[in-house]
């Protein structure tokens, strides 16, 4: 039943933004975060929504199956596109409709922002994948690296992020296993009175409360018995490596930032 | 309650990098109070299987007819399939996990009362249910959670078979308990196949099991049945068991030895002690020519 999420998980495949280190895709995704609010006219969209496309082209992921996997998104990007349309009220009216007025402002406004949102979570989602979550975790913390000399916490917070990422599967697994088998004993998860699908949810969430409960037991109790004391004078088996394609790829990031400030209205 | 598969295919995470053949061309009729066992090695698509029995899975291709129903893959959403899982009950892998009321009265009713039988019957039935299943009335008032895993797995039946389904689909449920348990569950399977006609299917991996109560066997083999028969036959060539990765019940297995060491023949492969011990003797009587 839930067989079509994508968020989280890592498919495997062998392409060019597979193979670059994590260090620089999360810096990428970072700085293409800060870069896409610098875009505000036709062109600049036009140049990011080129950059996005080649990003997709180059990590070999299927189109369809990201298009699937964000339906769920999508519904909310709409959404936004629609408020904008009914209540920004700039530029000329183009369109009426009895009392509802549809205004030039507001059509570019709702486009520009929905394809914002469509860009940002599409490039997020390429980077979880395709990074395992390991890798991201390994770049996340030495890329924090510098902030430990104030006794910030960043291997603890890295070791978090891992394991939430790791379980991420695991208990989308469960849960569509309990599902099955509270289905198995009459309960409706998909019609019938909202009431009940309310109430449907008590018999699915103790289950997974108790065996994620009962999994961090185990983990911690593994860890420990495996001589796990923290970050402290810990080895890496995984060494990351920036590589001149890491290099190209930031300097396209840095030609497209330099075009979106240039270009921008 | 008779369930036709006809030509189903399964294929999970359907249009995505997961996309998955997990089942394909399988035929097979379950006869009303018939006892099957399904085997299979891991990942062969038992489980898989077992859930389009009661429509948790719906085929990708072909029907599967449970009953009067007929469950066909077209996208169209089935209405009223709570009948079709009063019927047709199942006993996950590890069915502990499902529980999740305040006392085991609660959870053992819970199904019951999902298809619409009263409080007061559901508690009736959930005593006999308990009763069933070797516990003791008192845990009734019990938390589940405060139960050892072997008395939990029983609760967990326990709501099953309070449900009064017709057909009985059993997912290993004997899979981490000690042999003791194991014999105590499955034998009472076996009674309740018995004194109800309970139609049961049996995903197992002791062979013993399979040889012991099944009627019919399915060999399940990269998602498709391989071989299907009754237990006789199927264990007579147990050299296409073992080159599938799978197993000879031990006293087939006591057989091969005998036959091997001592050359002795047999005319049928035993399926219980009792049968080898038979088959032992008539074999020296006959004086060993077949
Ligand atoms: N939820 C799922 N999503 C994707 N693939 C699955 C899922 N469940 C099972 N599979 C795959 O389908 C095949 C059959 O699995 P299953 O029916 O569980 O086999 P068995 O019960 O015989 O071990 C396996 O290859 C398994 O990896
Ligand atoms: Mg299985």
């Amino acid at each position: 039943m839930m067989d079509k999420m994508i968020f989280g998980r890592y498919v495997p495949a062998d392409s060019a933004i597979h193979k670059m280190d994590p260090r620089a895709k999360l810096m990428l995704v970072f700085l293409f975060v800060c870069t896409i609010f610098l875009a505000n006219n036709v062109v600049t969209y036009g140049l990011v929504a080129i950059f996005t496309i080649g990003l997709i082209i180059l990590s070999k992921i299927p189109p369809r199956f990201l298009y699937n996997g964000l339906k769920p998104v999508f519904l909310l990007i709409v959404f936004t596109f629609l408020l904008h349309i009914l209540f920004t009220k700039e530029g000329e009216v183009i369109f009426e409709f009895g009392i509802l007025n549809i205004y030039e402002g507001g059509l570019k406004q709702g486009a520009f922002i929905s394809l914002r949102f469509t860009f940002l979570i599409l490039v997020t989602s390429l980077l979880t994948l395709t990074t395992t979550p390991i890798s991201i975790t390994d770049g996340m913390e030495e890329l924090l690296n510098p902030f430990k000399k104030w006794k910030l916490p960043i291997h603890e917070l890295a070791l978090m992020m891992s394991i939430s990422l790791r379980f991420i599967p695991t208990l989308m697994e469960e849960t569509d296993k309990i599902m099955k088998a509270q289905a198995a004993r009459g309960v409706d998860f998909t019609s019938g009175p909202l009431k009940d699908r309310v109430k449907s949810i008590v018999p699915l969430l103790v289950p997974l409360f108790v065996s994620s409960f009962k999994r961090a037991e185990e983990l911690a109790t593994a860890m420990e018995s495996r001589g796990y004391r923290g970050g402290e004078g810990r080895t890496k088996y995984r060494q990351l490596s920036w590589n001149t394609r890491d290099n190209l790829l930031m300097a396209a990031l840095v030609v497209l930032a330099v075009l979106l400030f240039l270009l921008r209205s | 309650m008779r369930i036709t598969l006809e030509d189903v295919e399964y294929r999970y995470s359907v249009n995505t990098p997961f996309e998955h053949l997990a089942l394909h061309d399988v035929n097979m009729t379950i006869e009303p109070g018939t006892y099957t066992a399904v085997i299979g090695h891991t990942g062969s698509g038992k489980s898989t299987l077992l859930q389009h029995l009661n429509v948790l899975l719906r085929p990708t291709k072909g029907r599967v007819i449970i009953g009067e129903r007929t469950i066909r893959a077209q996208k169209k959403k089935e209405k009223n399939l709570k009948s079709i899982r009063q019927k047709v009950g199942i006993v996950f892998q590890f069915p502990e996990h499902q529980l999740f009321e305040e006392t085991v009265e609660k959870d053992i009713c819970f199904g019951p009362m999902n298809f619409g039988v009263p409080e007061a019957k559901a508690k009736e039935l959930a005593r006999i249910a308990l009763k069933q299943v070797g516990l003791e009335q008192e845990i009734l008032k019990k938390s589940p959670f405060d139960l050892s895993g072997g008395q939990m797995r029983r609760v967990a039946i326990a709501g099953v078979i309070a449900m009064e389904p017709d057909v009985l689909v059993l997912d290993e449920p004997t899979a981490g308990l000690d042999p003791r348990g194991r014999k105590e569950i499955m034998d009472m399977f076996y009674q309740l196949h018995k004194d109800r006609g309970i139609s049961t299917i049996l995903v197992t991996h002791s062979m013993e099991d399979a040889a012991r109560y099944a009627d019919d066997i399915i060999i399940m083999h990269k998602g498709t049945v391989y071989q299907k028969g009754k237990p006789e036959e199927i264990f007579s060539k147990p050299d296409q068991l073992l080159e599938l990765g799978l197993d000879v019940p031990d006293t087939v297995r006591f057989q091969l030895m005998l036959q091997r060491e001592m050359g002795i023949r047999f005319a049928r492969p035993s399926l219980s002690l009792e049968d080898l011990v038979a088959d032992i003797k008539e074999a020296m009587e006959r004086g060993n020519r077949l």
